[in-house]
C-alpha cells in the first residue's frame, strides 16, 4: 500500500512538473518556436557554407596562386578560432550596423564557419577521383570546365557525400550558441524554460530529444539518398 | 597527318623524350615498342597535349597541337584516345559513355548519338550491356565499350596506349581483335603495345625506342627479322 502510494505521490509530481515546464503559459511553444529558430538558421547557414565551400575548394585547386592563398588563409582563421568567437565577432563588430535580422546575421556567420570544412571536404572530394578521368573526357575533346561538371563533380559528390552530411549535423548542433547573441533557438529556450520554471531536468532533457529526433530522421534520410547515389556501384 | 619535330619532354629534371621526329600518314598503323620506361607512353600523350612537349613540335593535320593559341578540343575531337585502365565514367552507363561526349560538344543530337551507340556496341557484340554500368562488365569488355566511346566521336586518329596491359590473358584476344577490325576498315592507328604479335601482324610500321629516343623503325619485317640496331635486338630476344 506504502508502494503505490509513492508511486502515485512520485507520478503526480512528475506531471506537475511537466505541467509547470511545458503547459503554463504555453511553455511548451518557446521550444517550437525555438525549434523554428534552429531550423531557419541551419538551413540557411547549411546554403551558405555549400556555396562558400565551394568557391573556397575551387580557389584552393586553382593554378592562381593568389586564389590559392585566400583559401588557405581564409581556412586557417576559421579552423584556428572557436566557433562562438567568430559569430560573437561577425554578429557585434562586423553587422553591428546592419539592419538584417537576428537569425540571418547568424546564419551568415554559421555558414562562414561550415564554408572553411566544407571547402576542405570538397577539395579533397575532388582529388580523390582518379586523374584517368579526366583524362579520358579531355582525351574526347571536352573542355576542362566540362569535363569537371559532367564527369570529376559527380563522382565526387558521391565521395563527399558522408563527409557532407556528417557537417551539416555538426552545423546544426553548432547554431546551438546562437543565444551569445540573444537569438532564442531550441537550446536557449531550453534554458530559458529551466530558469523561469527553477526545473533544470525535464526542460534539457527535452531540448537534447528534441535535438536528437532532428538528427536521427536526417541521418536515416542522408542514408537513403546515399544507397542511391552508390546505385552505379552496384554489381 | 600526324608530324612531330624534335619533341622534347623532361618531368623535372627527368628527360623522358630526347628529341623525336616522327611521322604517321593516313591509313597507317604505327606501332611503338619499347622497354618501361622508354618513353612511349609520354611520346602518345603528347600526341594529344595529355602531357605538354618542353620543346618541339607536334603537328595534326597541319595545325600545331602544341601552339598555345590553337584550340586543343577542337584538335582532340578528331582524336580518340584509349588507355590502358580503361577510363570509363563509372557513374555513367555504357550507353551514357558512348554518347556523352558527342551529344555534349554538339556533334548529334541525343538520338542520333544514341543510333551511333547502338550500332557501335552490335559492332562489338556488347549490345545487351547498354544499360550496364561499367563495375558489371569484365575488362575485355570495358576496353571494347572504352574503343566504341572514342570511336562514336568519328576520329580520324586513334591513340592506344597499352590498351590489353591491364587485361588478364584470356581478355587480350577479344581486344586485339577489335582493334585489328579497325586498323582493316582504314583507321589511322598510333598504338603503343607489348602484343609483338599484334605488331607484327596489323602493324604498318613498327617503331622501337629506347632511352627516350626512336632507335629504329621499320617495316614489321624489318624489325622482326633483320633488326639493325643492337638494342632493338636485345629487347626482341628478351620478349619474343
Amino acid at each position: 500500500m506504502m508502494g503505490v502510494y509513492f508511486m502515485n505521490t512520485w507520478w503526480e509530481s512528475v506531471v506537475a512538473k511537466f505541467q509547470l515546464c511545458f503547459i503554463n503559459d504555453d511553455r511548451y511553444m518557446l521550444l517550437v518556436k525555438g525549434f523554428g529558430v534552429t531550423i531557419e538558421t541551419s538551413l540557411l547557414a547549411v546554403i551558405i557554407g555549400v556555396i562558400i565551400g565551394m568557391i573556397i575548394a575551387l580557389f584552393a585547386l586553382s593554378n592562381n596562386k593568389a586564389l590559392r592563398l585566400i583559401a588557405k588563409v581564409y581556412t586557417d582563421i576559421i579552423r584556428g578560432t572557436p566557433s562562438v568567437t567568430q559569430l560573437m565577432i561577425i554578429y557585434f563588430v562586423i553587422f553591428a550596423t546592419v539592419p538584417l535580422p537576428k537569425w540571418i546575421i547568424a546564419s551568415i556567420a554559421f555558414g562562414i564557419n561550415s564554408g572553411a570544412y566544407v571547402s576542405e571536404i570538397i577539395r579533397g572530394g575532388i582529388l580523390s577521383v582518379d586523374k584517368g578521368q579526366t583524362e579520358a573526357g579531355r582525351s574526347l575533346g571536352l573542355t576542362a570546365s566540362q569535363t569537371m561538371t559532367d564527369i570529376v563533380i559527380p563522382q565526387a559528390v558521391k565521395n563527399i557525400f558522408p563527409s557532407l552530411c556528417n557537417e551539416f549535423i555538426v552545423l546544426i548542433k553548432e547554431t546551438a550558441i546562437v543565444g551569445y547573441v540573444g537569438l532564442m533557438d531550441l537550446q536557449k529556450a531550453g534554458d530559458f524554460i529551466k530558469s523561469a520554471t527553477f526545473e533544470a531536468f525535464l526542460p534539457l532533457i527535452a531540448t537534447a530529444v528534441i535535438y536528437f529526433a532532428l538528427i536521427k530522421i536526417l541521418t536515416i534520410v542522408f542514408g537513403r539518398v546515399e544507397t542511391n547515389l552508390r546505385k552505379s556501384d552496384i554489381r | 597527318m600526324i608530324s612531330v619535330k624534335n619533341l622534347h619532354k623532361s618531368f623535372g629534371d627527368l628527360e623522358v623524350l630526347k628529341g623525336i621526329d616522327l611521322e604517321v600518314n593516313q591509313g597507317e598503323v604505327v606501332v611503338v615498342i619499347g622497354p618501361s620506361g622508354s618513353g612511349k607512353s609520354t611520346l602518345i600523350r603528347c600526341l594529344n597535349m595529355l602531357e605538354v612537349p618542353t620543346k618541339g613540335e607536334v603537328y595534326i593535320d597541319g595545325t600545331m597541337i602544341n601552339d598555345p593559341k590553337t584550340n586543343v578540343d577542337l584538335l582532340r575531337q578528331k582524336m580518340g584516345m584509349v588507355f590502358q585502365h580503361f577510363n570509363l565514367f563509372p557513374h555513367k552507363t555504357v550507353m551514357e559513355n558512348i554518347t556523352l561526349a558527342p551529344v555534349r560538344l554538339g556533334k548529334a543530337s541525343k538520338a542520333e548519338a544514341e543510333q551511333t551507340a547502338h550500332e557501335l556496341l552490335t559492332r562489338i557484340g556488347l549490345l545487351d550491356k547498354a544499360d550496364n554500368y561499367p563495375v558489371q562488365l569484365s575488362g575485355g569488355q570495358k576496353q571494347r565499350i572504352a574503343i566504341a566511346r572514342a570511336l562514336a566521336m568519328h576520329p580520324e586518329i586513334m591513340l592506344f596506349d597499352e590498351p590489353t596491359s591491364a587485361l588478364d590473358p584470356e581478355m587480350v584476344g577479344e581486344v586485339l581483335d577489335l582493334m585489328k577490325d579497325l586498323a582493316k576498315s582504314g583507321m589511322t592507328m598510333v598504338v603503343v603495345t607489348h602484343e609483338m604479335g599484334f605488331a607484327r601482324e596489323v602493324g604498318t610500321r613498327v617503331i622501337f625506342m629506347d632511352g627516350g629516343v626512336i632507335v629504329e623503325e621499320g617495316t614489321p619485317e624489318q624489325i622482326f627479322t633483320n633488326a639493325q640496331n643492337e638494342r632493338t635486338q636485345s629487347f626482341l630476344s628478351k620478349v619474343l
